[in-house]
């Protein structure tokens, strides 16, 4: 995603100043304008980073969006390290999204706010380490001054300047003098590691305590004054469109406003605003809304994939696969490798398409008026809600105000703005102030899935057993799904990732791409193509040991080899360690006791990965019944991210990955018939309940010097694979087709 | 004929229609915005609130089936403070979007006053979502707020 990017130097990058009650003010440089609009007499949490009062109330904008990865928690949690202030002093408020316009090209006011890919730990590690050590250093000389010392001489700690002899004083008190000081030409200088008091020791949620009563504000909870709630039926079939329509009995609902189509985009066009054509019910509530949708009738066309079902997308991945595709890396000879070989191991796998299902559906508010608008909503990418506004409705970005709530989970999903380009229309259509309002059924057939795909892998062995040669061969509809800017020899691009495992680990080494034809919607889903990719790899590991009779921890081992670091040019580089992976592998081999004797009917697997600048692994043992009813007996997983911020997060984030990764290779599936999604609410698509899941997760956090990683999505590729090898080392059944569904009885009753 | 039912111990009175289920009439109307909205179809639990003490999914609700009955929302749970179970969630860190959480901790409420001493079997039978996968710590929680209550 395009997004403004932080150019502001470190130099001019803050600016403090007094609050109206006499404390300190730290803000971005660039939003100082648009705060003095704001009436310093009214001291608006609106546009501030840091606020200090006289009480020693610390107050810390959060600037990213919250979707449950903690980011309202970790990233105030390094500003109020490099502060030295006391943690239970600190009171988070959420920042809006700010866009500064008024230089040639939009720059973050506070920096990068979107939640994707894992970045705004590693983000938040480059700058906001600056704003509470620049703040400290505020402090130290508002002290020095005092005390007359030199600032050097002033230690600080839980919110307190401190003399050498033992005098104090609360930043309280310093606030004002400090705002009095100019800023330090210079960036400050971080802390050491050794010096962290809260990043690195675990915090608990900062808004437990709202959310625990349910006074905490997601987007369904956005009630403002007049607005009207939509809702949208919306074309079932990909690119259809709308045949004819009669609304007369849905307005003559009690309650309904008004009756309009919302157009959609034409087939085959690069998709930017809104996904489907539909039919937005616009009324005073929910209900009102979505008994005027029920009786709307409607006829749509078909569209041009009405034949498209997932039967015939398996055949057309058998027929790519049948030919040559694009080659995407080619290290070595990999066909005089595989002629040469003592031994080929081949297997193939398949990978469906999985919607996100945010437990919040998307919704959003939108309030399109003549020349501004106003947005609120639980978003991933706020910048991209703001631009989704400007596009369908004309009105210039910077009067377009853009309000995050926390989101009821995202996984990807929001990261797309189509909503709130639907949104925008039917405000702007109806001169209302508008809730739009998606069901499950809206959210589970207007997806931007998780592509669908059949890899093929082929090792070359030597004699003794080494990888020579490796090929993955994969036929996947692209999450690339009408992107603008992306041409079609790119689209390969999101579904293999050329430097990852076991890239330059193998000399002749070949990765080959087929685009599979598809009229569904594809995008990012949490840890995207490595969730595929890590299951088929790891999988396929365990079938070369099998094949070759190798220990599948001793064959991973040997691939690593000696520790060492190659360049990774994609997402999460710039470097991969193997050292670092082979840490994490290691780990949650020795924690589950990795070749102990296990009864009948148990086994253990394992699974590694890289993902976005963080190292996991996973060991699970599981018990399969000779009817085929599989239980956890233990999972284990290790992550390392580099530096920890909130060991506490981390933990949640590596355990709900797990989750995530297990409850989709259990269950989940999207399938298509007649060019449409076939589920429609979570009776077609069961997420794992509580009892499903295993009564523990284990987490080693490594601890490590290394620069942040983010771990949101970490956790979730190693879950699959590790959960079908170990299947496998229980009963023999090799699972390469996900879900799981109930391929373990079906197998294990015909056996 | 207006529907009369008491929620979180308040009498209160809906002259609208009927079949609106309780879920889209807290929210709407009574603007108790805890109980949240997940599928519709009372598959997920988001919407559970504890009605004559039992939890239900108020997406599946006519908010005239409420007509004299008693209606425990995640607003009223705790009374001026915090029950329990919302103390043990702050303190196992259950949350991570926290958007099911309230049908969750509603829904733990509930098993406690059923089982005081769950067994993880008990805990089991809770068949409310959790999108983020927070199940370890809902049990962790759980097992938490049992012994606070016992003491």
């Amino acid at each position: 995603m395009s997004a403004p990017q932080a150019a502001i130097s470190r130099r001019t990058f803050l600016q403090s100043s007094l609050t109206a009650s006499g404390g300190l003010l730290l803000q971005p440089v660039l939003s100082r304008a648009a705060f003095a609009q704001d009436a310093p007499a009214a001291p608006n949490p609106i546009g501030l980073y840091l606020r200090i009062e006289r009480d020693n109330r610390v107050f810390i904008g959060a600037r990213g969006a919250e979707i449950g990865q903690g980011v309202k928690t970790s990233l105030p949690m390094i500003i109020a390290d490099e502060l030295d202030a006391a943690w239970a002093d600190v009171t988070v408020e959420q920042l809006p999204l700010g866009i500064d316009f008024s230089g040639p090209t939009p720059q973050w006011k506070y920096g990068p706010q979107g939640a994707g890919g894992s970045t705004s730990i590693p983000d938040a590690w480059a700058d906001l380490r600056q704003v509470g050590a620049q703040a400290r250093a505020l402090m130290r000389r508002a002290a020095a001054a005092r005390w007359g010392v030199a600032p050097d001489a002033v230690g600080t700690r839980d919110g307190h300047a401190l003399h050498p002899d033992g005098r104090r004083l609360s930043y309280g008190e310093l606030a004002a003098a400090a705002a009095a000081l100019p800023m330090a030409a210079e960036p400050a200088t971080p802390k050491p590691r050794g010096e962290y008091r809260i990043i690195g020791r675990p915090q608990r949620v900062v808004d437990a305590p709202e959310i625990v009563t349910g006074r905490a504000r997601y987007g369904i909870d956005v009630y403002e004054p007049g607005a009207c709630t939509a809702v949208v039926l919306r074309c079932p079939y990909f690119d259809g469109d709308l045949a004819r329509y009669d609304d007369r009995a849905a307005r003559a609902v009690p309650g309904v406003r008004a009756v309009v189509v919302v157009p959609g985009p034409k087939p085959g066009e690069p998709l930017t605003a809104n996904l489907a054509t539909g039919i937005a019910v616009v009324a005073d509530d929910t209900w009102s809304a979505l008994k005027g949708r029920e009786a709307l009738e409607v006829e749509w066309t078909h569209g041009p994939h009405s034949a498209e079902t997932s039967t015939a997308l398996d055949a057309q991945c058998g027929e790519l696969l049948a030919r040559r595709g694009q080659i995407v890396r080619d290290d070595g000879d990999f066909s005089a490798a595989r002629a040469g070989a003592a031994r080929v191991v081949s297997a193939r796998y398949r990978v469906p398409f999985v919607s996100h299902a945010p437990l919040e559906p998307e919704n959003c508010f939108v309030h399109v008026m003549a020349d501004r608008a106003r947005v609120i909503g639980p978003f991933q990418q706020p910048a991209g809600a703001q631009r989704a506004v400007n596009l369908v409705t004309g009105i210039p970005r910077p009067a377009i105000a853009v309000e995050m709530t926390r989101s009821g989970g995202g996984f990807g999903r929001k990261l797309t703005n189509d909503f709130v380009a639907e949104a925008a229309l039917i405000s702007k259509a109806t001169g209302l102030p508008i809730k739009l309002m998606w069901t499950r059924s809206d959210d589970l057939q207007h997806d931007f899935f998780r592509p669908f795909g059949h890899h093929e892998l082929v090792a070359a062995l030597d004699a003794a057993g080494a990888v020579s040669g490796w090929t993955h061969r994969l036929a996947s509809a692209s999450k690339y799904y009408r992107r603008p800017n992306v041409k079609p020899e790119d689209l390969w691009t999101a579904e293999l990732y050329p430097d990852d495992f076991p890239a330059r680990l193998v000399p002749n080494y070949r990765l080959e791409w087929h685009a599979v034809s598809s009229g569904i919607p594809r995008g990012s889903w949490r840890a995207p193509a490595h969730t595929a990719n890590a299951f088929v790899v790891q999988s396929f590991l365990d079938e070369v040991a099998e094949a070759s009779g190798q220990d599948p921890l001793a064959l991973r081992l040997a691939m690593l080899g000696a520790d060492r670091e190659f360049d990774y040019a994609q997402h999460g580089g710039p470097k991969f360690s193997t050292g670092r992976l082979r840490t994490v592998l290691e780990r949650v081999a020795a924690a589950i006791g990795w070749g102990r004797a296990l009864p009948k009917g148990r086994g253990i697997g394992l699974a590694a990965h890289f993902t976005f600048g963080g190292y996991a692994a996973h060991a699970i043992e599981v018990e399969v019944s000779a009817r085929g009813e599989l239980a956890f007996r233990r999972v284990v997983c290790a992550i390392d991210c580099g530096q920890p911020v909130n060991p506490l997060g981390i933990e949640a984030q590596m355990q709900g990955g797990t989750i995530d990764g297990l409850s989709t290779a259990l269950n989940l599936e999207i399938t298509i018939r007649d060019g449409r999604v076939e589920q429609s609410n979570f009776d077609g698509y069961p997420l794992a309940t509580l009892a499903q899941m295993p009564r523990d997760i284990e987490v080693i956090v490594v601890d490590s010097a290394e620069s942040p990683a983010g771990c949101g999505e970490m956790g979730i590729p190693t879950a699959a694979p590790a959960l079908m090898n170990a299947i496998h080392a229980a009963c023999g059944v090799r699972i390469r087709s996900l879900p799981l569904s109930d391929q373990l009885r079906q197998a294990l009753r015909s056996a | 004929m207006s529907i009369r039912l008491t929620v979180n111990g308040v009498e209160r009175e809906f002259g609208g229609d009927g079949d609106m289920p309780l879920l889209w009439y807290l929210r709407d109307h009574a603007r108790l915005t805890g109980t949240k909205y997940g599928c519709g179809g009372g598959f997920c639990g988001a919407c559970t609130v504890l009605v004559d003490g039992q939890p239900q999914r108020s997406c599946l609700l006519p908010v005239a089936a409420l007509a004299g009955r008693a209606v425990l929302t995640i607003e009223g749970l705790g009374g001026s403070g915090l029950h329990a179970v919302q103390q043990a969630w702050i303190e196992e860190d259950v949350a991570q979007c926290g958007y099911c959480q309230a049908g969750q901790i509603l829904a733990a409420a509930a098993l406690l006053e059923r089982k005081p001493d769950p067994s993880p079997e008990d805990i089991d039978t809770i068949g409310n979502y959790c999108r983020c996968g927070t199940y370890v710590r809902i049990r962790k929680a759980i097992a938490r707020a049992a012994r606070e209550l016992k003491k």
